[in-house]
């Protein structure tokens, strides 16, 4: 919302620097997200009358232009433009006039010939750019005589233009009168309405046929005939105030309703009384699969929800507080037209507004809810200010309103206890202090009994119906700026992380100590990058993407994360250690409505001398730095990994997890070179499961003794299942057992597996006839077991 | 070698002396201690000149022994004297020698180890920008006291709209763009716009006292830009208790600036609108990148806008279950993602979903 502080001050003084009107605004919740400074400073430019127009003698792009200042001497310009004809008024930037933009005026010879200043286009001195129209600012003929300074001839005032965020609860803010209230209250000056000069009614014109079938949509509803209307240009302030404001200026009509709306926050419309079949309006709901055409020239259908404005004869002529319609338009040739000033049903008009997706002011302003009680005034200062506006002959007939008060919002009045006003702020205001505060916004305070106030809700504050709506307002007249600041000293029942998180955060620490860096991926994927990962398509859709590419809500991290394999390979990245933790998402089964979410962990890795073995490391770290146990790794097929080399974590409840190599048809679908390693595991679970305890064992203060054994196994028999048997077999004394080696130069589909098994007795040195008895029956077992073979 | 004979005292002092002179000059001409250790063998051990002559004096009177004895031990010692002397200098110019020849280029390792901006994760691996972020707020809040709550990122109309006072068809749904899921009726399933259904969860399932902070993942409909992406991170708190105030709430925001920021930046409030807050606030703090003075980062007003807060709507209440006249409450809420921005000085929010190694390792 722009509003021009020359507007505001139609209502209270603002005399205060625009520095501390910010502030204030701020204060108030109406943020100032820009503050325009306007026609800063336009001394040194004139209004002048061309004489003469002659092509320059040396450039084919510059002409000579002769000009008056008033004093009947041509002065010779160079000029650019070619919009301009003899006896225009222009504006003229005479020598040594600094132009807004910074520029400097100084006399100057342009390709031999001098020119004694500039001829400016709107831009050049601060208006706004005049649509189509490239080149000069043309001023209206006879709008001043030449040498008429331009500031006083556009009556341009130096301006400031606040940008205010309106947030969505304050309707009335919506407009200048009601900014104007809460600015002078904050600073404490009065606020008045300006008085309205209007013609009294004229009984020979007609009344309008107002019939309103449907009061829940529209509970209010007023039609004024004014004849006399002749359509032209506005007065240079009005359209200057709404262009200030952001609106462009059309024709006084048109321009006198969009001004009423922003000065006092009625939306209203001027339908062309000729053009209304019947004379007048009905107000109904639509029929089923009824159109209408809108202002915007498009056929709208519409539904048994929505109101539409139609003419006696029940022809829609508009929807009803968004738009109007093409056939009832105003033209030049309109001389009698309809003023409609309504109230219309919020959530009606934001429900019609929505399913056609119309956008407009009046729909912005009705949707969050105008002062039903406005229309009065709007009416009368939309008369007056047309009046003014080129329309001396105007007459007005009566004023119809239909109104149903049943229908209407009543504004409330709210019970207000002191003490729970300062109970809830934390402040001790006096049951005085917070009725002046009330007082200067429109809410009407009064002693209602020992510590309680009713206050009567003004009716354009439609935010407002309860009592902490109106501690609210006392807060913020108050000033959160001077509310004392303390700190809650209830006792804390459960303060810290849960397990779960501390946990989590652990798993993070241990893989980034492992050389993982930790990437977080969208949760979208893009239709077909499942499949394309060699898993089911079946996930949840997004309803209403923003882009085709992201309306897949991922089930697995996997082709995320391949993608910043990509993104970083194409960055000459190609070695990278990657982990996330992040939701997947399974679509909802049975009853369920929304789906199950699966904090996942995942580790992946690409690079020089990188494969499965990869994530089987980062798994041992985890499992180690975890101390978890009875976990098995289960070699089986894994969709979207490499079949050969794929793995499942089981646990002592089921699977958890999947290790591995990534399918090298879906890396390479993914764009990644080489192989990739990949851990995938639900986190949850994995927090989930035992522990080895935190007993501390006693350290031998005997030597250890080493045996090791290299057994000829056949590839399929799994190195964990051998190292289980060596392990359960090699009895009480053994310390550790590690497997460390693989050599597979022993002959087909065999390979062997060497393990170090370190033995240690806490009370004595072991013997060694101890040593070959425990190293005979490691043998046998892993011939009994896996029939390996001892490696000579 | 002769045979043991008497001596007559000239000529053994003779003797001594040359080998006295012989010894010296073996001491001085040893050039490592283990050179100087063969030497001590043969100059004072058991086979050496001194050891020979004292054989020599078995055959002289006792008064003579003694003296020609004393001569003997005397020399003796001396060079004993110069060996120490010797060694002691041998051996730093040993240490010396060896210190020299094993000097190491540390900074050449330090370099080498850190990589600088490459791949190759040399000693450890980075955790995200956003994670250290978001542990950082957690650690700040669990120590004012507060517990660290999370709930689903895919959530019902109920716990994102209506039960935070937002009723179908309710304006201020406009205030965010909502993706929604294609499951049950339409626009029933949705991607949860802010944290705050967890604020809802989170009263259902514990009654008051709740001091709780809620971060996580958030989604909007929104045309990712420099600020703005539509996959973000929030991080929300809530405080039910018998007597909060409005007061509590702007001291715990404080509380929460000087503790996370540092004890010069500072916090301010000012009205604004929430549907599930009244009164609502939105809270700024001193720019933390030039502590109030303006620049770029806060387009020189000094301040940087963090987030909304306010006092929890007696409909939020309702909706849960908590009797308004007996407790109140206060909520707050921020953006990680732009926190870990306005810090780091980070142009273009999109670089965090790159997952660029060279971006990664860069915290």
């Amino acid at each position: 919302m722009r509003a021009p502080l020359s507007w505001l001050r139609d209502y209270a003084p603002f005399d205060a620097p625009v520095e501390q009107l910010t502030t204030a605004f701020s204060e108030l919740g109406l943020v100032v997200d820009g503050v325009e400074r306007i026609g800063a400073d336009l001394r040194g430019v004139e209004v002048v009358r061309i004489l003469d127009i002659r092509p320059h003698p040396k450039a084919d792009r510059i002409r000579l232009v002769d000009v008056d200042r008033g004093d009947g001497d041509a002065l010779q310009i160079a000029c650019g433009a070619w919009n301009m004809a003899v006896g225009d008024l222009v504006p003229l930037a005479t020598i040594g006039t600094v132009l807004p933009g910074g520029m400097e005026i100084g006399r100057r010879k342009m390709m031999g010939e001098w020119s004694n200043g500039m001829l400016c286009a709107p831009g050049e001195v601060g208006l706004p750019e005049v649509a189509g129209v490239d080149g000069l600012l043309i001023l209206p003929p006879g709008l001043a005589p030449p040498g008429t300074p331009l500031a006083e001839a556009l009556d341009l005032r130096p301006d400031v233009v606040f940008d205010l965020d309106i947030t969505a609860n304050r309707p009335d803010a919506l407009c200048m009168a009601g900014i104007a209230r809460d600015l002078a209250a904050a600073l404490h000056l009065p606020f008045a309405y300006p008085e309205l000069d209007t013609p009294a009614v004229d009984g020979s014109l007609p009344r309008a046929a107002i019939t309103v079938e449907d009061p829940d949509l529209c509970p209010r509803f007023t039609g004024t005939v004014l004849a006399g209307v002749e359509v032209g240009p506005s007065p240079t302030w009005l359209a200057r105030r709404l262009a200030l404001a952001g609106m462009r200026p059309i024709n006084n009509v048109v321009d006198v309703s969009n001004y009423v709306m922003l000065d006092v926050g009625q939306p209203n419309h001027a339908y062309d009384f000729e053009r209304l079949a019947g004379g007048g309006i009905v107000v109904r709901r639509a029929g089923p699969g009824e159109t209408v055409t809108t202002l915007d020239d498009v056929e709208r259908s519409l539904d048994t929800d929505d109101c539409v404005i139609c003419d006696a004869t029940s022809r829609p002529v508009g929807v009803a507080g968004i738009m109007g319609g093409a056939a009832s338009e105003t033209t030049d040739a309109t001389t009698t037209v309809l003023l409609e000033a309504a109230y219309f049903t919020p959530m009606a008009i934001a429900r019609t507004g929505t399913r056609l997706k119309l956008h407009s002011e009046a729909r912005y302003r009705f949707e969050r809810g105008i002062d039903p009680e406005i229309a009065d005034r709007a009416v009368e200062r939309f008369i007056g200010l047309l009046r003014e506006s080129g329309c001396p002959g105007l007459r007005r007939g009566a004023t119809v309103d239909v109104r149903a008060d049943d229908q209407l919002p009543t504004p409330p009045t709210v019970l207000l206890r002191t003490e729970r006003v300062n109970a809830l702020l934390g402040t001790s205001l006096g049951e005085d202090v917070i009725a002046g505060l009330l007082d200067s916004i429109g809410f009407a305070t009064h002693h209602a009994g020992d510590g309680v106030q009713s206050v009567a809700v003004p009716p354009w504050r439609p935010d407002s119906s309860r009592e902490i709506d109106v501690i609210e307002e006392v807060a913020r007249l108050h000033g959160y700026r001077r509310i004392e600041r303390t700190v809650p000293s209830g006792e804390r029942t459960a303060a810290g992380l849960t397990a779960y998180q501390k946990q989590r955060r652990a798993v993070r620490a241990i893989l980034a100590g492992a050389g993982l860096s930790e990437a977080w991926t969208t949760t979208f994927l893009a239709p077909g990058d499942l499949e394309r990962a060699g898993l089911s398509p079946h996930a949840v859709e997004i309803e209403n993407p923003l882009d085709r590419s992201e309306s897949i809500l991922r089930t697995s991290l996997l082709p995320g994360l391949l993608k910043a394999l990509r993104f970083n390979a194409d960055r000459q990245e190609p070695d990278l250690r990657l982990f996330e933790i992040g939701r997947v998402f399974e679509p909802p089964a049975g009853d369920a409505v929304v789906p199950e979410e699966i904090e996942t962990l995942a580790a992946v890795a690409s690079g020089a001398g990188v494969d499965g073995r990869v994530a089987a490391r980062i798994w041992a770290v985890l499992v180690d730095a975890l101390r978890l146990e009875d976990l098995q790794v289960v070699a089986g097929e894994v969709p979207g990994l490499h079949p050969g080399r794929s793995a499942r974590v089981v646990g002592p409840d089921g699977p958890l997890g999947v290790l591995g190599e990534v399918d090298p048809d879906v890396s390479a679908g993914y764009g990644v070179a080489g192989r990739v390693a990949w851990l995938s595991v639900d986190l949850p679970h994995l927090l989930g499961l035992p522990r080895r305890s935190l007993q501390a064992r006693p350290v031998s203060r005997y030597p250890a003794s080493d045996v090791d054994l290299a057994f000829v196994v056949a590839d399929t028999e799994p190195a964990a299942a051998v190292h289980a048997t060596v392990a359960a077999a090699a009895g009480e004394l053994l310390e550790s057992v590690r497997l460390f080696d693989v050599y597979r130069g022993v002959g087909d589909d065999r390979r062997s597996l060497a393990f170090r098994l370190r033995f240690r007795s806490p009370e004595r040195t072991l013997t060694d006839a101890e040593l070959a008895t425990i190293r005979s029956r490691v043998i046998e077992a892993v011939a009994a077991a896996h029939g390996g073979e001892l490696r000579a | 070698m002769t045979d043991p004979k008497p001596q007559s005292p000239d000529h053994l002092a003779e003797q001594v002396a040359a080998a006295e002179a012989a010894a010296a000059d073996a001491v001085a001409g040893a050039s490592s201690p283990a050179e100087l250790g063969r030497v001590q063998a043969e100059t004072v051990g058991k086979r050496s000149a001194f050891a020979r002559l004292n054989t020599t004096l078995g055959s002289l009177d006792p008064d003579a022994r003694r003296t020609a004895g004393a001569v003997i031990n005397a020399a003796r010692a001396r060079v004993v004297e110069q060996i120490e002397a010797r060694r002691v200098v041998l051996a730093a110019a040993e240490r010396h020698a060896r210190i020299e020849a094993e000097r190491l280029d540390l900074t050449e390792a330090v370099a080498l180890a850190a990589g600088g901006e490459s791949s190759q994760p040399v000693l450890r691996g980075h955790l995200n920008l956003v994670t250290q972020t978001r542990d950082e707020l957690e650690d700040t809040f669990v120590a004012l006291g507060f517990a660290v709550a999370e709930g689903p990122e895919a959530e019902t109309d109920w716990y994102n709209f209506e039960a935070l006072n937002m009723p179908p068809a309710h304006p201020a749904r406009g205030m965010w763009d909502t993706l929604y899921l294609k499951l049950g009726a339409p626009e029933t399933v949705l991607l949860r716009t802010h944290t705050s259904p967890v604020q809802v969860r989170l009263m259902e399932r514990q009654r008051p006292p709740i001091y709780a902070v809620m971060p996580g993942r958030c989604y909007r409909r929104d045309t990712p830009d420099a600020r703005h992406l539509p996959v973000f991170h929030q991080i929300e708190g809530l405080v039910v208790d018998r007597g909060i105030t409005f007061a509590d709430l702007a001291g715990t925001i404080e509380a929460f600036t000087t503790s996370f920021f540092g004890p010069d930046i500072h916090s301010r409030l000012r009205p604004s609108y929430f549907p599930f807050t009244e009164p609502s606030g939105e809270f700024e703090v001193t720019c933390p990148i030039c502590g109030g003075d303006g620049c770029r980062t806060c387009s020189g007003s000094g301040w940087i806008e963090l987030g909304g807060c306010g006092m929890v709507d007696p409909n939020v209440f309702a909706a849960v279950g908590i009797d308004p006249d007996v407790y109140s409450g206060f909520a707050f809420g921020f953006g990680i993602d732009r926190l870990a921005q306005v810090r780091t000085g980070l142009a273009d929010m999109r670089a965090l979903l790159d997952n660029d190694i060279r971006f990664l390792t860069q915290f």
